[in-house]
């Protein structure tokens, strides 16, 4: 139990994907200007994070390891991340037609999206179990929601302010991340305070 | 004719640099730019991958379908990838080590199907080989510099030799998260005053442009406004 809550706060917050590990930052500086656009696009990630873990753990283990061809690794993570995102496509468009409105248009998105393919390969190279690496997957998904959220409310404080014209557009986004960064270090020692000690 | 080919070969260090002015994979910049050595075997990695892939997608342009082309490209790019990872273990495990989760992760950078969408199914094998050669190049040279800047500041070595470490204390926040993202906005605020006039159209190219998906992303954007 101790392990699990670990990992899950441990994914949260001091190895959050996108400020403390640099993945996803494309979407992270693309898709934060607004809050319900970084809202939506965030759900749609931990969506599809859990369930290409739930796919691409068992291939891992069932078909590459067994067979000794673990070098495919890359290849057939990626085009079942990307064929599952749009069967999730089809099937919401069908089924969940109100979700789809809302989460639809993030979709196509996720698949070029390194998060995604990142969580997978490292719930593998960390070695894991199956219920530890959907745990993971939930709390980087959280993770990259909560730095998400974090940032749509400082850029639309950026927006409307006025500094140099070089640092106009990416430039003071990314120095605004680097202070929402600074604050996300002070976790790090948090985690193994609270957990290392017990 | 020549001058041709070597404009498509230096597009990429100024007018179209991936790094600085087209804003293409963001997150091995940020994560790898620590170490100047890092920088250039990433750099390298991305150099070989980009030129094979677009050599492969410029010649098979006529076969691959065009609805299923994102597949095509994303198999082609990943098999480079996989040689790319076990080459390095094979000869350069040390690397191997450093770059670690990036290596596969170069499958999702958005410099290879961003060129692969942009340049390498409209143009000839050769010009392909070229544009690849040179994005490659200077995301190398881009990546080098920033992660050499970063060591300076943040260890007082480049290359791993001592250089200031010894008079001044180095501020050991650069080369963790927080200084990546700060180095990098303050490369791209210099490269916008440095080229500020030069190029009005590079304007448009601030908001990834170069990138496959930004026209999704710019989709996503109005649709969460309504």
């Amino acid at each position: 139990m101790k392990d699990m809550l670990m990992i899950i706060m441990a994914a949260v917050l001091a190895n959050n994907y996108v400020l403390v590990r640099f993945l996803g930052i494309c979407p992270f500086l693309g898709v934060s200007k607004k809050l319900d656009s970084a809202m939506g696009m965030s759900l749609a990630v931990v969506f599809v994070m859990v369930l290409a873990t739930a796919a691409t753990w068992p291939i891992q283990h069932l078909i590459l390891d067994p067979l000794g061809i673990g070098y495919m690794q890359t290849t057939l993570f990626i085009l079942v991340i990307a064929a599952l995102v749009q069967m999730i496509e089809v099937f919401m468009k069908k089924s969940m037609p109100a979700l789809h409105k809302s989460l639809g248009i993030y979709l196509p998105l996720i698949t070029t999206n390194c998060a995604v393919l990142g969580v997978c390969v490292l719930n593998i190279d960390e070695g894991y179990s199956f219920v530890n690496s959907l745990l993971n997957s939930f709390g980087s998904g959280v993770g990259f929601l909560l730095a998400m959220f974090l940032f749509a409310g400082v850029r639309s404080k950026i927006e409307t302010n006025e500094y140099p014209k070089p640092f106009q557009g990416v430039a003071s986004t990314l120095v605004a991340a680097s202070i929402l960064s600074l604050s996300f270090m002070g976790f790090s020692g948090m985690i193994d305070n609270i957990f290392g000690g017990m | 004719m020549k001058s041709g080919k070597t404009s498509v070969f230096l597009n990429g260090f100024i007018k179209e640099n991936p790094i600085l002015v087209l804003i293409l994979g963001t997150c091995p910049t940020l994560a790898l730019s620590t170490q100047a050595i890092n920088g250039i075997g990433m750099g390298l990695c991305v150099t070989l991958v980009l030129m094979g892939s677009n050599i492969m997608i410029s010649a098979l342009k006529r076969i691959i379908p065009d609805k299923v082309r994102i597949p095509c490209y994303i198999v082609i790019i990943s098999t480079f990838v996989t040689l790319i990872q076990l080459l390095l273990q094979a000869y350069l495990p040390e690397l191997n080590k450093s770059l670690g989760l990036y290596i596969p992760l170069i499958v999702v950078n958005c410099i290879i199907l961003g060129r692969a969408e942009a340049f390498a199914n409209k143009n000839s094998v050769f010009d392909s080989m070229l544009d690849g050669l040179g994005m490659g190049l200077s995301y190398t040279v881009t990546l080098t510099i920033m992660a050499a800047i970063r060591e300076l500041l943040g260890a007082g070595t480049v290359f791993g030799y001592t250089v200031t470490a010894n008079l001044i204390t180095p501020m050991s926040i650069f080369i963790l998260a927080p200084g990546g993202f700060f180095t990098y906005g303050c490369l791209i605020a210099l490269m916008n005053k440095l080229t500020e006039g030069k190029a009005k159209e590079k304007r448009a190219a601030d908001k990834c442009m170069g990138c496959a998906a930004a026209q999704l992303c710019s989709q996503a954007e109005e649709g969460g406004a309504e």
